[in-house]
């Protein structure tokens, strides 16, 4: 499938119809998902009504938007009325909400097509998605190997070209680290930026959604369409954004850029070899780089796997079988709720909830919760440290490529190690970016990632654009 | 009320040494029902999180003040205007029980009515 931009352009002149893509979408669903499954439902139509909609707009001759006809994945902890929304998780089955997230709504006033709710871990807790109640996602590129997580779905539906854009929700990288695996590019905005209502909530002061796409500039187009603010957003910021794709081919002359060796270390040989070769392309398109220490990183991960958990076991209080979601009945309440979340939940959602519980409870709070948002101080002073002398950071996504199914999800500690070099944005609510970049020694996808200043998403994906246009063009397949 | 309160479970001695006995404590209050195989999984895979967490708890940061945010959110109060709410039928369609426009749930408590 073509990119968003030129998708758009040909609906919005009427030399294609948004019914004709999206029933080339909707085939290639078809025909491939049954090995991938990235669908957790498909809105074949819902879908066409939409794109019959999109049309009916182009022939009126009114503007259908800037996404017109362009299909796109949605992941499955995004609000959308009347039709399912699981989280990845038993305890949602079958439930569908009263009202769309605020994204959905600015989507669909844009033109684009909502395709179907990708597959992703159980309410966004995992880099994998086999946390998912339904089964995992594969890696378009080799079947026998993970997608990456917890947006996995929607990371694999543009991978295997199904849809040019997907939404993801990033956490603790949970966007970067899939587009990573998969091979495309994905983008955590500044905490605020894009308005949270509507998305299932996982840790509140560190969830952010973001744009899944082929390119940078289609990336680009798609958070220009969902930065804005949102008074039903509490969190969401009331800054004007302004906009994105018409500064991404700026070039990065004079740019200064600092490698960062703390988002490298511990990364496969390969891995890090194509971040340096990134440094190597910014340097010839004009950006001085050099490289910057920021040790306090280090700690960034001990930091999130107490925060996120203990927002996580807050939150999930919710399901608890009375309003919506599963019901497993008993003869009192109290009971009920136990026998409801016992089935509901899946191992890893299990897991994070009792250690957050614990880290908030009477006797370890000071030792772990409080101690972790003091880190997260410390993690956000280190970063303005190093934002004196440079512009943006540029450092690995991911560790490795994809690993195989199952390597893995038993041990919950090597499954969060992936999150190593994405997390110290989220706690510092900065944006930044997931970019491919050749290929690893298996062949498979490698990511680099560059991380900006608070608000500074234009300069961020400047400096992706210089990335991509400076990337190896590469043929990925194990 | 059941599965929610234990009066007699003491905290162990201090961050790295997580217990069973934690375990089935915050499996409690997070109303989680484990069966003794889960509790020893459980223990041993939040005990190796927690010995990572270590580093950090060992680090000296009493300077430093905790930060709850990104943001430095204030509160802010929207005008008191009169809006649509959600559809009652719409949400209690969703619910798993429902009576008189109400959400039905099992006794509360645990004697006898």
């Amino acid at each position: 499938m073509s990119g968003a931009r030129e998708l758009a352009a040909a609906v919005r002149s009427g030399q294609r119809s948004a019914r004709e893509v999206t029933e080339e979408a909707l085939a290639a669903v078809a025909a491939r998902d049954v090995e991938l499954h990235v669908f957790l439902e498909v809105l074949g139509d819902e879908a066409l009504a939409q794109a019959d909609a999109v049309d009916g707009t182009v022939a009126r001759g009114e503007d259908p938007g800037p996404l017109a006809g362009v299909p796109v994945a949605l992941k499955d902890n995004l609000c959308t009325r009347g039709l399912p929304t699981t989280c990845g998780s038993r305890i949602l089955e079958g439930w569908r909400p009263p009202y769309d997230a605020t994204v959905v709504q600015l989507l669909r006033a844009a033109g684009a097509i909502a395709l179907g709710k990708t597959n992703m871990d159980e309410f966004a807790m995992g880099s994998s998605t086999e946390n998912s109640a339904f089964g995992p996602t594969r890696n378009p590129h080799c079947l026998e190997r993970v997608p990456g997580g917890s947006s996995g779905g929607s990371a694999a539906a543009v991978a295997a070209g199904f849809v040019p854009l997907g939404l993801g929700s990033d956490t603790g990288g949970s966007i970067r680290q899939p587009a990573a695996l998969c091979g495309v590019v994905g983008m955590k905005p500044t905490y605020g930026r894009v308005s949270r209502y509507g998305l299932v909530a996982f840790a509140s002061s560190l969830d952010q959604i973001g744009p899944i796409a082929g390119n940078v500039e289609d990336a680009a187009l798609l958070f220009d369409v969902l930065a804005r603010h949102d008074p039903r957003d509490t969190t969401s910021l009331r800054h004007e954004a302004p906009p994105t794709l018409d500064a991404v081919a700026g070039g990065v002359d004079g740019v200064r850029v600092g490698v960062c060796p703390d988002l490298i270390v511990g990364c496969a040989p390969d891995v890090a070899a194509r971040v340096y070769e990134a440094a190597e392309a910014l340097r010839a398109a004009g950006a001085h780089v050099e490289e910057i220490r920021v040790p306090e990183f280090a700690y960034g991960l001990s930091a999130y796997y107490l925060i996120a958990p203990a927002e996580a076991s807050s939150n999930l209080a919710r399901y608890d079988g009375v309003r919506y979601g599963l019901r497993v009945d008993a003869d009192n309440a109290a009971a009920m709720n136990t026998a409801t979340r016992t089935a509901g939940f899946g191992p890893e959602v299990k897991r994070r909830i009792m250690l957050g519980t614990y880290a908030l409870s009477a006797g370890y709070y000071d030792a772990y919760y409080a101690q972790a948002q003091r880190v997260r101080t410390m993690v956000v002073e280190a970063f303005e440290r190093a934002y004196a002398s440079v512009d943006v950071l540029l450092g690995a996504t991911a560790p490795t490529t994809a690993f195989a199914l199952g390597d893995k999800v038993d041990d919950p500690m090597a499954m969060y190690m992936n999150d190593v070099c994405t997390i110290p944005s989220n706690l510092a609510g900065h944006p930044a970016v997931s970019v491919p970049f050749g290929a690893g020694a298996d062949g498979l996808p490698v990511g680099v990632q560059i991380l900006a200043p608070a608000l500074q998403e234009a300069l961020l994906f400047r400096v992706a654009r210089a990335v991509e246009a400076g990337a190896p063009v590469t043929e990925w397949s194990a | 009320m059941s599965g929610t309160e234990e009066p007699g479970h003491q905290v162990s001695d201090g961050p790295g040494h997580l217990s069973r006995s934690d375990v089935i404590h915050v499996a409690n209050l997070a109303r989680l029902a484990l069966s003794e195989d889960e509790v020893d999984v459980f223990t041993a895979q939040l005990r190796t999180v927690l010995e990572h967490a270590a580093d950090v708890a060992a680090l000296d940061l009493s300077h430093l003040a905790p930060m709850a945010h990104p943001l430095p959110v204030e509160n802010v109060l929207r005008p008191d205007e009169p809006r649509p709410s959600l559809d009652r039928a719409e949400v209690l369609a969703a619910a798993p029980a429902v009576e008189d426009n109400r959400f039905r749930v099992p006794r509360i408590g645990s004697e006898p009515a």
